[in-house]
């Protein structure tokens, strides 16, 4: 082999490892950490209803029916560009959506509810954040399924976009539909 | 002209060098200045989850406070440096931590510098090998220093 192309060599390899992470970046969200509760039962929680205080709704009464949790709050950004999908998709998923309001005042999240529409079956109040760090939320919004035994089965870390909701939540919530039946 | 850069940049150098060390301080009610220590060295080796380049000792995201609230709470309890970690990790996956534990998962992360110092020494090994077959050049290469 001729010694004088090892620099071309080595340039030709160096463009190849750079053009594949840039290529690796613009396909992957570099932010998103996977979460160790994959798999694992869902965080106990016990927390007031947003528009009826006097009640709550826990995990244990979740039990029985797999459910969609929806980590959102009035002050992010991101969640009023995920709010639209929600809005047209959450009455079709064929389970129920739970907003967990997330380290926000009450009184924002039902004017923000009241404003922009309210997508779920239920919303509860986390007003001190602690549910949220059970389930290893970071950035709102965030999305858990969990199924009837409890467990989380998938996550998804920011916007619902169409394109997730049909490639990655759908076939999930089938079967687990599926094998309830 | 030269002057005047020169009188910034000492007024900047001397700026860094004065200023303390940032941290983003809660009153948190430490019991004593040991505890105070402990809870910095602790929160300093922590990642920030939502600026994930600035540890929790540093991070003024709401998101951090509350975590280092609850650290806090936690070393009240008598917790151990090893227990609130293992609460950090079970809920945000070993990326909370700065420095990654050893395991087979990461081999690849502890030992590619080994590796390559490795395959550098076997290169550089047969390099010098190959020289050394050659001939000498002559001594007398014409140079004339």
């Amino acid at each position: 082999m001729n010694a004088r192309l090892l620099p071309l060599i080595g340039f030709v390899g160096l463009f190849a490892l750079l053009a594949f992470g840039i290529h690796w970046n613009t396909r992957h969200e570099m932010n998103e950490v996977p979460s160790p509760l994959i798999d694992k039962p869902a965080p106990e929680f016990n927390l007031p209803l947003l528009f009826d205080p006097t009640k709550t709704l826990g995990s244990k009464d979740l039990r029985g029916k797999p459910y969609l949790l929806n980590v959102f709050g009035s002050w992010c950004p991101t969640c009023q560009d995920e709010h639209p999908f929600l809005m047209s998709e959450g009455k079709s998923l064929g389970i129920p959506l739970i907003g967990l309001d997330w380290k926000d005042q009450p009184d924002n999240a039902k004017r923000w509810l009241a404003h922009f529409g309210n997508p779920y079956s239920t919303v509860i109040a986390d007003e001190d954040g602690h549910t949220g760090i059970n389930f290893g939320v970071y950035g709102a919004p965030e999305t858990f399924l969990v199924d009837a035994n409890g467990v989380i089965r998938y996550k998804h870390i920011s916007v619902l976009t169409p394109r997730v909701i049909e490639q990655e939540l759908k076939p999930r919530i089938a079967e687990l539909l599926e094998t309830k039946q | 002209m030269k002057r005047i850069i020169t009188a910034l940049l000492s007024i900047v150098l001397l700026g860094a060098i004065l200023t303390p060390p940032a941290y983003a301080i809660d009153a948190l009610p430490f019991k004593d200045r040991a505890q105070e220590l402990r809870f910095q060295q602790l929160t300093k080796q922590l990642r920030c989850m939502v600026c994930q380049n600035e540890s929790l000792a540093d991070s003024t995201a709401s998101l951090a406070q509350d975590l280092r609230r609850d650290i806090f709470n936690q070393m009240q309890a008598g917790k151990s440096d090893a227990e609130i970690k293992q609460w950090l990790t079970s809920r945000y996956s070993d990326f909370v931590l700065y420095d990654p534990p050893l395991r087979p998962s990461t081999w690849l992360l502890w030992f590619s510098p080994l590796l390559l110092v490795l395959i550098g020494a076997m290169v550089l090994w047969r390099i010098l090998r190959r020289r050394a077959q050659q001939p000498l050049p002559t001594t007398d290469s014409g140079e004339d220093w």
